[in-house]
């Protein structure tokens, strides 16, 4: 798989490490969140059969994270973002 | 029809006219006792204990493909009960005792060869950390015991024992270990099951899960809706899926594990022998290719393929510890759908929904653990209470804070 970085153009998929649901960007607030939220945050996911959008760390470049939306089904990749771009989308960075 | 060296020995003078197909093709009843999800080697072994050891007969087994199209055929065909913590090794120890007894039990040869296991130690916690789980293991009843370089150069003097970065200092070494003709025990399975009256139903895909005042009481398929009394899902791989038709999200990713066959070699390689450090484990089958494989690609799939770094990676490992094997050329290669669950270890368990039962989360340990998998999950579906050796592979282990960690990693699937 070729990822299409936004700052470095068509890397190797080898050089990411993944960290699975995109979705874990919205973490709870600890202080306030139940244990079944924090359990369900921490343990449960949708691992879908089709898109699914996902965090990948590049490890072995510039060590950005990147939501790389792909194909479960078929290793398509649809879109690459950086994380902080989508994090801040999202209300979750000042 | 009962197999035995009498007759073959009548086929073969009768012109083998008398073998007949080893399970019936049987249309969907309208209702069934228990539907099991899944027409793989858990679920053939779970119709099979549930008529053998339980006896409850009126059984579907429901499969989307054809019977054994799924792990059971794509995995590295090894046994083994070398695991630490209390919650498994009891189990897979549990397991292993059923493989020993498991061709006179359904009179099918599956070709049960304990041949060893190796898992080699290239350092001093390494071997304190094995001799702790090769204690662990006694303790279970199981075989275990610690071999200094020069008990493994009797074995293997074909390894790299100075490599550079990984020299081998021992092994742990399991003798009861071993390999399995992996088709044969499903089709042992279904073959046992039908001979009891179970229906194994191919090429029928569950399309729904019907749930009626909070109660599972059937499933839809390609073949029409069949209602049942319990419904158990029993497709590791595919189990979110699964579960989602019943609303269920689990603590699971689906990923991708490849394995690798050489070209067929003279005998060189005397059991199995992982190389952990390297991600390389391999044994030579009966045909004499080499069986090998190592970690996981590591992103979310559900293609029944790899990509090429692990390929290379893998590889290396076997390169890097058995120089040996680089002029052989690599045969075939393929990929298998893993459960992999958040704490490497897997469920065989009820649901939040009365009715609906869970078998999944195997990991990359799947194969091995086919007839207790069977045994327990039959256990639980007949009796509504877990096996003694099973009681740990709930789903509500996360909520109450007690994940049965086997690498101490943590919430961490793509590690197991």
């Amino acid at each position: 798989m070729l990822i299409n970085h936004p700052l470095l153009g068509p890397r190797d998929a080898a050089e990411f490490v993944v960290k699975g649901d995109a979705a874990l960007i919205g973490r709870p607030d600890g202080m306030t969140a139940s244990p079944q939220e924090m359990h369900d945050y921490a343990y449960l996911r949708d691992n879908p059969a089709g898109t699914h959008r996902e965090l990948w760390y590049h490890e072995q470049g510039d060590r950005s994270w990147l939501v790389v939306t792909r194909d479960t089904l078929t290793h398509e990749v649809l879109d690459v973002a950086l994380a902080r771009d989508v994090a801040r989308a999202e209300g979750r960075s000042r | 029809m009962r197999y035995s060296a009498w007759q073959i020995l009548k086929e073969g003078l009768t012109g083998n006219k008398g073998w007949k197909p080893v399970w019936r093709e049987p249309e969907p009843k309208a209702e069934y006792d228990i539907v099991i999800i899944g027409g793989g080697g858990h679920g053939l072994s779970t119709a099979y204990y549930l008529a053998k050891e339980f006896g409850v007969t009126n059984v579907a087994v429901v499969e989307k493909g054809w019977l054994g199209s799924g792990n059971i055929g794509r995995n590295t065909t090894i046994i083994r009960s070398n695991y630490l913590l209390e919650g498994n090794q009891p189990f897979y120890e549990h397991s292993l005792k059923l493989w020993e007894g498991l061709e006179q039990d359904f009179n099918y040869n599956a070709m049960v060869s304990q041949r060893g296991i190796l898992n080699l130690i290239h350092s001093d916690p390494q071997r304190d950390a094995f001799a702790r789980r090769a204690n662990a293991m006694r303790l279970s009843g199981a075989d275990a015991e610690l071999l200094d370089r020069e008990g493994i150069a009797k074995m293997c003097p074909f390894l790299d024992f100075d490599n550079a970065r990984f020299p081998i200092q021992g092994a742990l070494w399991q003798p009861r270990g071993g390999t399995v003709r992996h088709d044969a025990v499903a089709w042992g399975y279904a073959r046992g099951a039908d001979e009891r009256g179970v229906d194994i139903l191919q090429n029928c895909e569950v399309t729904g899960i019907d749930i009626e005042g909070g109660r599972a009481v059937g499933v839809q398929t390609s073949r029409g809706s069949i209602r049942a009394k319990k419904i158990a899902m029993c497709v590791a791989g595919s189990s979110s899926r699964v579960a989602a038709m019943a609303g269920m999200r689990l603590p699971i990713e689906s990923h991708v594990l490849q394995a690798f066959v050489s070209e067929g070699l003279k005998p060189v390689i005397p059991g199995v022998i992982t190389f952990g450090a390297g991600h390389f484990y391999v044994s030579q089958s009966d045909k004499g290719g080499l069986v090998f494989g190592g970690d996981i690609d590591g992103y979310n799939t559900y293609a029944q393929r790899g990509n090429l770094p692990v390929v290379e990676d893998v590889c290396e490992g076997g390169m890097a510890i058995m120089p040996m094997i680089g002029r052989a050329r690599l045969l075939r290669m393929w990929g298998g759908i893993m459960d992999m669950s958040m704490d490497g270890s897997p469920f065989i368990t009820k649901t939040d929904t009365p009715g609906l039962y869970f078998n999944g989360g195997w990991c990359y340990g799947g194969f091995k653990a086919t007839p207790a998998s069977g045994f327990c999950y039959a256990h639980l579906l007949a009796k509504d209470e877990p096996h003694e050796v099973a009681t740990a592979f709930r789903l509500d282990r996360f909520m109450r804070g007690a994940p049965i960690d086997e690498k101490g990693q943590g919430a961490q699937p793509n590690l197991h």
